[in-house]
């Protein structure tokens, strides 16, 4: 049985649509797993030196005093993003397998997804490096093995927990309120858990409680899948209750504002372009890194358009670059209805204007940071809407991979964003304008360099009807391709 | 109003279809029978030119329709669910698609008031969304939504494939009234050949892409029909 199963998932990932890509996005795909890797590696080998180095205690407490916010963090960032293992039950449910071993086999598939291997990346190492500095054994191998199954026991309370959104916030918050309180000190939730993770080391016997947890949390997943594995239960499509909106506000637009409530209505009531545009809305905050002088490496003085594009910029990228993916699922509709190709894209360029210009607004803040931060925010808005508007569309005409609206799966690290064309557009989005920028400074003045960017915005914005029908063209003569590829799902 | 000219469609070695004259009048109530894979959704995707033809062209209303985007204003089309968009309720889409086509939200709602048999009190205020409504629903809505703005041709695919009965039966009258009271051209594609008899002025049976037969509808074309392909 187990045979047919591993079989079953063997061919779902290597058939998959979204596995037959091109050969070299392979190879940067697998370039990229191997610099993560490398990386993780570095920091488990060398997260105990530099800590011992910064002289703020004993390294393996200092681990144990912040477990508890990766732990937090783990949980969050697995509730975002990791899989539940419901799907592809369905076809399983009527032939002759018994449902123990069906529910058996879908939660033990959990187990070795990348969310919890990649936590021994870093783990392993630093715990041999504490054996080599002469940790006593059994010590850190008890300590090893609680966090071990505390992450699986993580693993599990998400499977659990999917879909509670309420759930999820409550935690969410008091995560970063506790992270707040920390920073201002008021109240310092690691003192409190801290011996708790130092137990784990201190009386290696201990680590029994987590595993035994665990196998409480494997048992309580089991039963509740169990229990709910039918298809008015658990396996049933979350429905929400729907409310007409008529936004008739937007009429007065004429033609773009149907798009407009279109592309509002799209954004409000689907998980994906929900979390794409909070995502881009976190952007604003991006600068904060550059003008604070918080980064060493970011104090050049070119790296400030760099942010200025960011900040103004959250919306164009995380929307905008996915343009028209976003109309996947309806594209026939699109394309067969009353519909101008150039009025569909004046909508998705609208949207993105007026989202550039409300970013624009919100980092105002950034004055507080002197005038040159908020010339940058402007300059980078500017450059934003009069050249990097036209290279997400134009871009979005290569990308050819549908998105499941309902889905969160993916969101982040799509492979469509690294299409080869894609990526050499992304050349003149942000390497462009640095290289402008520093040639206006290093021949006249700071002041000079924000002009030539600004300068090459409002070109950009002058030409627009010109760019326009060439992206046009473009958008047709892919039209096709676009059509064939969104079918494939 | 619309004609076909030596249309071809092939992937690699494999003709989909192959038309060399076709020319529906305007008015008809054309009928496309065939087996799977007889070429029926290609020849209407390559009608709404959502894929290119291999060779040859189709003209709607003289508008070749690879060369130019004229055929969408009098044009509708019912082909599948990639013609609904998921996350707005009936009502919305209907305003949407009305907007696109020109109709205000009281045109829209006196056509819709026509269709609250169709309906049959399922669709209008149901607080869903468009994606969590059945299969059979979610048909009924687009079918309706090809009728907004007068179109004067109008394409659906299998358009009695999961209706009930009930349904079935009233989709055959609205289809004959469209044709024969306000002149539209209406083209259906069906596996059922008792519904497209009962409907359509004319049949085309397609074989391998090919045209077998181009029937004028009466008495005897059931028989016909079933001669033919019980082979």
């Amino acid at each position: 049985m187990l045979k047919h199963f591993i079989g079953l998932q063997w061919k779902s990932f290597f058939r998959s649509a979204s596995f037959k890509t091109e050969i070299w996005f392979k190879i940067l795909m697998a370039l990229g797993a191997l610099y993560f890797i490398v990386v993780f590696l570095g920091m488990g080998v060398g997260a105990f030196f530099i800590i011992e180095d910064m002289e703020i205690g004993d390294p393996l407490r200092v681990v144990n005093q912040f477990m508890v916010y990766y732990l937090a963090f783990d949980l969050v960032f697995r509730y975002m993003l990791q899989k539940m293992p419901v799907t592809n039950i369905k076809p399983l449910l009527y032939l002759p397998i018994s449902k123990t071993k069906v529910v058996n086999f879908s939660l033990g598939k959990t187990v070795i997804s990348f969310f919890n291997i990649a936590h021994a990346f870093f783990f392993v190492p630093f715990s041999i490096v504490l054996l080599t500095q002469g940790y006593p054994p059994l010590q850190v191998i008890g300590w090893h093995l609680a966090l071990m199954a505390l992450f699986y026991c993580n693993n599990f309370i998400n499977v659990m927990v999917n879909n509670q959104n309420v759930v999820f916030y409550v935690f969410a918050a008091l995560f970063i309120v506790a992270g707040a309180s920390q920073y201002y000190q008021w109240f310092d939730i690691t003192l409190h858990t801290q011996p708790i993770f130092d137990f784990f080391y201190d009386m290696p016997w201990t680590a029994i409680v987590p595993w035994a947890l665990l196998v409480g949390l494997y048992y309580g997943a089991f039963a509740y899948f169990k229990k709910h594995m039918y298809l008015d239960g658990g396996l049933a499509k979350k429905q929400t209750e729907a409310k007409t909106e008529n936004l008739e506000w937007l009429d007065r637009f004429g033609n773009l504002g149907t798009f407009l409530k279109n592309d509002i209505k799209l954004i409000k009531r689907n998980k994906r372009s929900r979390s794409a545009v909070i995502a881009g809305a976190f952007f604003i905050f991006y600068g904060l890194l550059f003008f604070t002088g918080a980064l060493e490496v970011y104090d050049g003085p070119f790296w400030k358009i760099f942010a200025g594009i960011f900040v103004t910029g959250g919306f164009l990228f995380s929307f905008g670059q996915y343009v028209p993916s976003w109309d996947s699922s309806y594209y026939p509709l699109m394309m067969s209805q009353n519909i101008k190709y150039r009025e569909y894209l004046s909508s998705k360029w609208y949207l993105v204007i007026i989202a550039t210009i409300i970013s624009t607004i919100l980092a105002t803040f950034y004055i507080y940071f002197g005038w040159e931060a908020y010339a940058a925010v402007l300059v980078g808005a500017i450059y934003n809407i009069g050249i990097n508007s036209y290279l997400v569309l134009w871009g979005g005409a290569y990308v050819k991979t549908p998105i499941d609206l309902t889905s969160n799966k993916k969101a982040f690290g799509d492979k469509q964003a690294f299409n080869a064309k894609t990526l050499l557009l992304t050349l003149p989005k942000l390497v462009l304008p640095i290289g402008i920028y520093a040639i206006g400074h290093f021949l006249i003045s700071p002041m000079a360099g924000y002009i030539f960017v600004a300068v090459f915005g409002i070109l950009g914005f002058a030409f627009k009807n010109k760019v326009f029908t060439m992206i046009e063209g473009i958008y047709k003569k892919e039209k096709y391709k676009t059509l064939q590829a969104y079918k494939q799902k | 109003m619309i004609t076909v000219h030596n249309l071809t469609k092939t992937y690699g070695e494999n003709t989909v279809l192959n038309i060399d004259n076709l020319e529906i009048p305007k008015g008809q109530s054309f009928g496309l029978v065939g087996n799977n894979g007889a070429g029926k959704t290609t020849l209407f995707s390559l009608l709404l030119d959502l894929i290119q033809p291999s060779s040859g062209h189709i003209i709607n209303k003289d508008v070749q329709v690879d060369q130019s985007e004229d055929w969408k204003p009098f044009t509708s089309a019912f082909i599948d669910e990639t013609f609904l968009i998921g996350y707005l309720t009936p009502e919305e889409y209907f305003y949407f698609i009305g907007e696109l086509r020109d109709r205000n939200k009281a045109d829209v709602d006196a056509l819709l008031s026509n269709f609250d048999d169709f309906f049959h009190g399922e669709i209008l205020g149901q607080k869903k969304y468009l994606r969590d409504l059945s299969k059979g629903n979610q048909k009924k809505v687009g079918i309706v939504a090809s009728f907004i703005g007068n179109p004067e041709v109008v394409v659906l695919d299998e358009p009695f494939a999961n209706l009930d009965p009930t349904t079935q039966i009233r989709l055959k009258g609205i289809i004959k009234d469209l044709a024969a009271k306000e002149g539209v051209t209406v083209l259906v594609s069906s596996h059922d050949l008792i519904h497209v008899t009962e409907v359509c002025e004319r049949i085309v049976v397609l074989n391998k892409g090919e045209i077998v037969k181009d029937i004028h509808t009466s008495a005897e074309t059931m028989k016909e029909l079933e001669a033919f392909f019980a082979g």
